[in-house]
């Protein structure tokens, strides 16, 4: 039977959306093409996780191991080389995620299995497989195919499918896999701890009103301008990603998928591009208001209201409008 | 002194003796911006028209030649960087050897076009296999297409270990202790044996800017540049004909969303937003 493969995610005792947003893609296809759903599940105690992937799948395969509480690609990758060449999937679907982008690469390449990464959309045509990927900030996709193989492997965007539980549930079989680890698996690489970034006086996660400011900034010296905005508007100040990396702004005011997620009234992007690892922490929002000089500016795909100009021109005149209006 | 040999690794700095000399290979792309350019599919619909573009190293690479930098000063030993691609991409190369390192090499022939991650990572591996290492930086994806594939997919090809979406190296007795970014906040630190492969994140330090004796100084020196036959490749093995994927076309995404744009001069759109602003509620 013909088969598709999802790697179930988990961490600190919790399933990831991702595997929930894979399994929903992978049925698709399933239903599609007519193969079977298989999930594999490693980690320790585990079990409870495998009865819910069993509403999702055909066939949860669970391997438990003491040794991969915690993710370790070098444990995963002989564990999963194990399986795939056992089983031989046509299609095999890890998260483009840290756990992903640290497994993926050497397991498809220690099989010789055709992978292409981050995708947000796939399809099987007359037998072929079609990967869609976002590239150049996200301003254009691609379609990719594949050399003709026994396996093909992708690993899949967060947030690029919309999880849904199948009705009826699957009821699909578990099935215990011996650990095939030795110590041996474990020398070259080895978890040691969690560390969790330092908790700042502002939430930006709980805020009703947020002004983000982006790489469009520039400079440093340039960010008040946009914090007295975010005053203005009776909001906190948050950042992408670069604004941070550079030093600008601490940490905890990082909006995204390495960052926070925020679920504001408003959200204001001002000189931010709208990378999805950006998007993905703002899905919850009400209303999205981007500034930004590039019309093709990937934020406007989200936004509800855009401005199309140069922030330090037109962000001083709306901070002065929303002042003169609330002084009333 | 006279007892302190420099030997593979041990070395002597101000009288100190310093183990762990590393010799670090960096992986390093030249990479169009587009975050703020028009970007437009060209007649052959399989890339985007680069004429007119702004180049530079690409933004992980730029914090990965830092973290050799950074590594060289504390343990000694040489950087190289390694790119693959056309002669445009000696800029990326020479503003490397301006910040510091101290060899650039360039593999390329006409065959390599089309080469998809894994095949690019087959060519780095073709020329670093026959190279003395102890560990190899990539950046962790590159701004163009994204893949986030090279390094972990070299470190495959030569049989070492690997960590991508680094944060945080510390070199000690052998090998190297990682912190690796997850999602929401979160960081693993693990511990990697060298020599490995580390795909470094942005954020991890504060790249150094070029200076212009740096500059004059990169001028003089020789770029190595390795074709197909120096490399021990076939035309068979690179570019679309060796790729295990295809770019089959480029296409602008649909949009689903409508956004409403606000027009007009500064004090029109601040009108126009505050209405809407009062309209939602939401001051
Ligand atoms: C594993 C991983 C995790 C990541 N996590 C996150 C994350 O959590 N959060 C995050 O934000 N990013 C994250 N990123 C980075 C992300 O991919 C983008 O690089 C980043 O979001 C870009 O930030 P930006 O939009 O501020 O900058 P850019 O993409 O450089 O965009 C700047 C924008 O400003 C506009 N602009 C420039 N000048 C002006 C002006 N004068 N007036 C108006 N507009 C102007 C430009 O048109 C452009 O659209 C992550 C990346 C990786 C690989």
């Amino acid at each position: 039977m013909v088969e598709v493969l999802v790697l179930a995610e988990h961490r600190k005792g919790e399933l990831r959306d991702i595997t929930f947003e894979m399994l929903t893609g992978a049925r698709k296809i399933c239903d599609k093409i007519g193969a079977d759903l298989t999930v594999a599940l490693l980690g320790f105690n585990v079990k409870e996780f495998a009865k819910e992937l069993a509403d999702y799948a055909k066939q949860v395969l669970i391997v438990e191991d003491e040794r991969i509480k915690e993710f370790n690609s070098e444990a995963y990758q002989k564990i999963l080389a194990k399986i795939i060449g056992e089983r031989k999937p046509l299609l095999v679907m890890i998260g483009h995620t840290a756990i992903g982008m640290d497994l993926a690469p050497s397991l498809a390449t220690s099989l010789n299995i055709p992978l292409t990464t981050d995708c947000i959309g796939l399809d099987f045509k007359d037998g072929k497989l079609y990967a869609i990927r976002q590239i150049y900030s996200g301003k254009v996709n691609a379609e990719i195919t594949f050399k003709d193989a026994e396996t093909y492997m992708v690993t899949i965007r967060s947030g690029a499918f919309q999880p849904e539980k199948p009705e009826p549930p699957m009821g699909g079989g578990i099935i215990n896999i011996p650990s095939p680890l030795t110590d041996e698996d474990f020398a070259v690489k080895k978890f040691v701890e969690y560390v969790e970034e330092a908790k700042g006086e502002i939430d930006i996660s709980a805020a009703d009103i947020v002004v983000s400011v982006g790489r469009g900034i520039k400079d440093a010296k340039n960010i008040p301008l946009v914090e007295e905005f975010a005053k203005a508007v009776g909001g906190v100040l948050a950042c992408s990603r670069p604004i941070v990396d550079k030093g600008w702004l601490p940490k905890d005011r990082q909006v995204g998928i390495s960052g926070k997620t925020v679920k504001p009234k408003l959200y204001i992007a001002v000189g931010i591009s709208g990378a999805f690892q950006h998007l993905a922490g703002i899905k919850g929002s009400g209303v999205i208001i981007a500034v930004n000089k590039d019309p093709k500016a990937p934020i406007f795909r989200v936004a509800d209201y855009g401005i199309v100009d140069d922030l330090f021109k037109v962000i001083p005149v709306l901070k002065d409008k929303i002042l003169e209006l609330k002084g009333k | 002194m006279q007892s302190l040999h420099e030997t593979e690794n041990v070395f002597i700095k101000n009288g100190v003796m310093v183990v762990e000399k590393m010799d670090i290979i960096v992986c390093v792309k030249h990479v169009p911006d587009t975050a703020e350019a028009e970007v437009t599919i060209d007649p052959s619909g399989r890339d985007i028209k680069k004429e007119g573009l702004p180049f530079d190293i690409n933004e992980w690479d730029n914090y990965a030649i830092e973290e050799a930098l950074l590594l060289k000063e504390k343990h000694g030993g040489k950087v190289t960087v390694i790119t693959v691609g056309p002669e445009e991409y000696n800029e990326t190369l020479r503003k490397c050897l301006a910040k510091g390192a101290d060899e650039a090499i360039r593999l390329y022939d006409e065959s390599f076009k089309g080469s998809d991650g894994y095949t690019t990572a087959k060519i780095l591996y073709s020329a670093i296999k026959n190279m003395k290492f102890d560990l190899i930086l990539t950046g962790a994806m590159a701004g163009d297409d994204g893949y986030a594939q090279v390094g972990v997919t070299l470190a495959e090809m030569l049989g070492i270990p690997h960590a991508s979406l680094v944060k945080k190296v510390e070199v000690k007795d052998g090998w190297v202790k990682v912190n690796r970014e997850l999602e929401g906040g979160l960081e693993e630190v693990a511990e990697v044996k060298l020599p490995a492969v580390l795909a470094i994140q942005t954020g991890i330090n504060e790249p150094r800017y070029v200076s212009i004796a740096g500059i004059r100084r990169a001028a003089k020196k020789e770029i190595k540049v390795l074709g197909l036959a120096e490399l021990g490749l076939s035309k068979e093995e690179v570019g679309e004909l060796g790729s295990p994927t295809r770019l089959e076309r480029l296409f602008i995404p649909e949009v689903t969303k409508k956004v409403e744009f606000l027009t007009g001069d500064p004090s029109e759109v601040a009108s126009k937003l505050a209405n809407v602003l009062k309209e939602k509620g939401v001051l």
